[in-house]
C-alpha cells in the first residue's frame, strides 16, 4: 500500500536498523501510511547486517547477536504496508512550509520532503524525493577514530568495519587480527572474528572495566547487559584470546601493510607510560573508540542536542522521542549509543507517538508506559556504558607531529597543532579552515573528535565537533540544480 | 570451530564468478562488493591518496569514510564497500582523485 501521487505519507522513517524497522511497523500497524527509507539494499542496519542472499548463508544467526529480534521485526515488516525504499542516500531533509502563505503557527504541521540519491553508492544520479507528515529519524551512528601513528597503513580498519564486511561479505582483513580501541563493540567484534576463524592475539582496551561497578544499581536493572558480556567473554577464553585493559596500540609496523602493532601500558588519563610498549605480531588490526550518534539531518533543521558523558553529541528528545522540532521524531543511537534492544523500544515509542499525533490513533496507554520504563531503565544503562569508554584526556600522546590526523586530507598532528598555537584556533571549525582537516571527503567523520581536542586549549572542556554538514552525502551538481524543476521522481 | 565465515554461516552461495583487479583475474562471490570480493583475495589496498600518493582500502567498511574509493568500470569513485561485484567488472587502483588525466 502506498502513497499515490504527490499525496505525502503518513510518516517517513530514515533508516532501517532495529529503530527504523520498530518504528515503522507500530506507526502501520495503527493504520499510518509508511515509507522506509534506507541507503542499503536490505534491511538490518549495522547491527543486523547480514549476507546477501545470493551468497547462501545457511546460519545467518551465528555471525549475530539476538538474531530472533530482528526476526521477529522482519516478519512483521514483510506483513505490514509500509514502502521499502532500498538504496536511497538521503541528503538533506526540508519541511515545505517555506513556499505557503500559511499565517504563522499553522505551518508546524506542514510536510517534509526527503531528498535522496538512489543507487548502492549513491552514484546513479538518479534523485528521488519523498513526502510525509512526520519524519522518524533512525539513521544510527558511525565509528569514532582516535588518530595514532599507522593507523592509515592497509590491513588497520575499523572495528565496526571489519564486522560490518565480516557480517555483509563474508570476508576478514587477515589471518590474525588484534582488536583495540575502547567499548563494549569490542568484545563482540573480538568474539565474531574468531568465529570466523581469525586469530586474535589480543583485545586492546584502554579502559578499565572497574567503572562499571560504580553503578551497581543501573546494572543490576540491566542483567541482559551482563549476560551479554558474559557470552562474548566465554567466547573470547574458548578461542585463547586475550584481553589487556587500560592499554591502547600506540604504533602499527608495516611498509606496505600491517606487520605488528605496539601495544603500550596507558595511565588514568590514557597518556602512554614510558617504557611499557609491546610488540604483538598480526596482519591486521581493527580499531575503533565507540560509535558517533549520526544526527546530521537533524542539526542541519536546528534540532537541540545534548552532551553525551563519552564525548559525543546526541539528539535531544522528549518522553516520546520527538526532537525539539516539531514532527521530527528520533530513536535508538541518534539519542545517543544503547545497543539494538534499546532501539527497538526506542523505534516503537517514537512510531506510536507519531500515529498518535499525525492520525490520531488510541495507542494504549499501559504499553507506552511500559515502554517508557524499558527505555528509561537501558538509557540509564547507555549513560554508565558511556562514561566507562570517554576517552581519556591523555591521548593525544599517542600522536606524533607526522600522525595524519585527517585521513581524507591528509592533514598532520603538527600541522593541526601548529594551526592552535601559531594561528590562534581555538575550534575545530577554525583548524579547519587553516588546514583542511575535515573538509575531505568524509566531511569530518573520522577525524572530527581528534581536531576538536587538538584545537581544545590545555584544560578546557573539550567541545564535542558540531555535526553541521548542510548535505548529508554528497550531491552531484545537476541534482542540486534540478531541484527546482520537476525532474525528481517521486518514489512514492 | 569454524575455519572461515563461510564455513561459520554454512554458506552455499550461486556460483562464483571472476572480476579483474588491476588486470589481475580474482575470484568473487555473488552478493559480495567489490571490496569484499578483494578483501577475499586479500588485496587491501586499491586506492592511492592525492599528496602522499600512499595505499588506502577499507576502512569503516559502511560508506562513511570514503578510503575505498575505486575505478569500476572505467568510472572513478565508487565506494568500493558499497557497489556490489557483478561478473566481469574491471576495478583498477584509483591514483589521487581519480580525474588525474582530466587535469581537474
Amino acid at each position: 500500500m502506498t502513497a499515490s501521487g504527490c499525496e505525502p505519507y503518513d510518516l517517513v522513517v530514515l533508516g532501517a536498523g532495529c529503530a527504523g524497522i520498530a518504528g515503522a511497523v507500530a506507526a502501520d500497524e495503527l493504520g499510518l501510511t509508511v515509507a522506509l527509507v534506507d541507503a542499503s539494499a536490505q534491511t538490518g542496519g549495522q547491527f543486523y547486517r547480514h549476507p546477501a542472499p545470493a551468497l547462501g548463508a545457511v546460519r545467518p544467526e551465528a555471525l549475530h547477536h539476538d538474531w530472533s529480534a530482528y526476526r521477529d521485526l522482519g516478519r512483521r515488516l514483510a506483513a505490514s504496508g509500509v514502502t521499502h525504499l532500498a538504496g536511497h542516500h538521503v541528503w538533506a531533509l526540508t519541511r515545505d512550509d517555506a513556499a505557503t502563505d500559511a499565517p504563522a503557527g499553522a505551518t508546524a504541521d506542514a510536510p517534509w520532503t526527503v531528498h535522496a540519491v538512489t543507487g548502492p553508492d549513491g552514484a546513479e544520479e538518479r534523485p528521488a524525493r519523498v513526502r510525509a507528515r512526520a519524519v522518524l529519524l533512525a539513521t544510527g551512528a558511525y565509528e569514532r577514530q582516535l588518530p595514532f601513528p599507522g593507523w592509515t597503513l592497509p590491513g588497520v580498519v575499523g572495528a565496526g568495519g571489519a564486522q560490518a564486511m565480516l557480517k555483509s561479505g563474508l570476508v576478514l582483513p587477515g589471518r590474525s587480527v588484534v582488536v583495540a580501541g575502547s567499548g563494549p563493540l569490542l568484545l563482540a567484534v573480538a568474539s565474531s572474528l574468531a568465529a570466523a576463524g581469525a586469530r586474535v592475539p589480543a583485545v586492546v582496551e584502554a579502559s578499565g572495566y572497574l567503572r562499571y561497578a560504580r553503578s551497581p544499581r543501573v546494572l543490576a536493572t540491566n542483567p541482559h547487559k551482563a549476560a551479554e558480556a558474559l557470552v562474548h567473554g566465554a567466547a573470547l577464553l574458548r578461542h585463547g584470546v586475550r584481553l589487556r585493559t587500560r592499554s591502547a596500540v600506540t604504533e602499527v609496523h608495516g611498509t606496505d601493510r600491517v606487520e605488528a602493532v605496539t601495544v603500550t601500558r596507558l595511565d588514568r588519563d590514557w597518556r602512554p607510560v614510558r617504557g611499557t610498549g609491546r610488540r604483538i605480531a598480526c596482519d591486521a588490526l581493527a580499531v575503533g573508540h565507540g560509535l558517533v550518534p549520526q544526527i546530521e539531518l537533524a542539526t542541519a533543521l536546528g534540532c537541540a542536542t545534548r552532551p553525551v558523558p563519552d564525548g559525543t553529541l546526541a539528539l535531544d528528545l522528549d518522553a516520546h522521542q520527538e526532537t525539539s522540532v516539531r514532527g521530527l521524531w528520533a530513536a535508538g543511537e541518534t539519542g545517543g549509543v544503547g545497543g539494538a534492544a534499546l532501539a527497538r523500544v526506542e523505534g516503537e515509542l517514537a512510531g506510536l507517538a507519531a500515529a498518535a499525533r499525525v492520525r490520531g490513533s488510541r495507542v494504549p496507554a499501559g504499553r507506552v508506559r511500559e515502554l517508557r520504563r524499558r527505555r528509561d531503565r537501558m538509557r540509564a544503562f547507555a549513560e554508565v556504558m558511556a562514561a566507562a569508554h570517554a576517552p581519556g584526556p591523555g591521548w593525544p600522546g599517542w600522536l606524533t607531529d607526522d600522525t595524519d590526523v585527517c585521513r581524507c586530507e591528509e592533514v598532520t598532528a603538527g600541522r593541526v597543532r601548529a594551526a592552535v598555537t601559531e594561528l590562534g584556533a581555538r575550534d575545530a571549525r577554525t583548524v579547519k579552515l587553516f588546514t583542511r582537516a575535515g573538509m575531505g571527503w568524509c566531511q569530518g567523520r573520522m577525524c572530527g573528535t581528534a581536531v576538536a581536542c587538538l584545537a581544545a586549549r590545555d584544560g578546557a572542556a573539550v567541545e564535542p565537533p558540531s555535526e553541521r554538514r548542510p548535505l548529508a552525502v554528497p550531491v552531484p551538481l545537476s541534482v542540486l540544480a534540478g531541484l527546482e524543476e520537476s525532474g525528481e521522481t517521486e518514489a512514492s | 570451530m569454524a575455519r572461515t565465515p563461510a564455513d561459520l554461516v554454512g554458506a552455499q552461495s550461486d556460483p562464483p564468478f571472476e572480476i579483474t583487479f588491476d588486470g589481475r583475474r580474482i575470484t568473487a562471490l555473488p552478493g559480495q562488493s567489490v571490496a569484499a570480493a578483494l578483501w577475499g583475495a586479500g588485496i587491501l589496498a586499491w586506492r592511492t591518496t592525492r599528496d602522499g600518493g600512499r595505499p588506502r582500502g577499507a576502512f569503516c567498511g559502511i560508506g562513511q569514510c570514503y578510503d575505498c574509493l575505486a575505478t569500476v568500470n572505467g568510472e572513478p569513485n565508487r565506494r568500493a564497500c558499497l557497489v556490489p561485484a557483478r561478473p566481469g567488472d574491471a576495478i583498477t587502483t584509483q591514483e589521487g582523485h581519480g580525474h588525474d588525466r582530466l587535469g581537474v
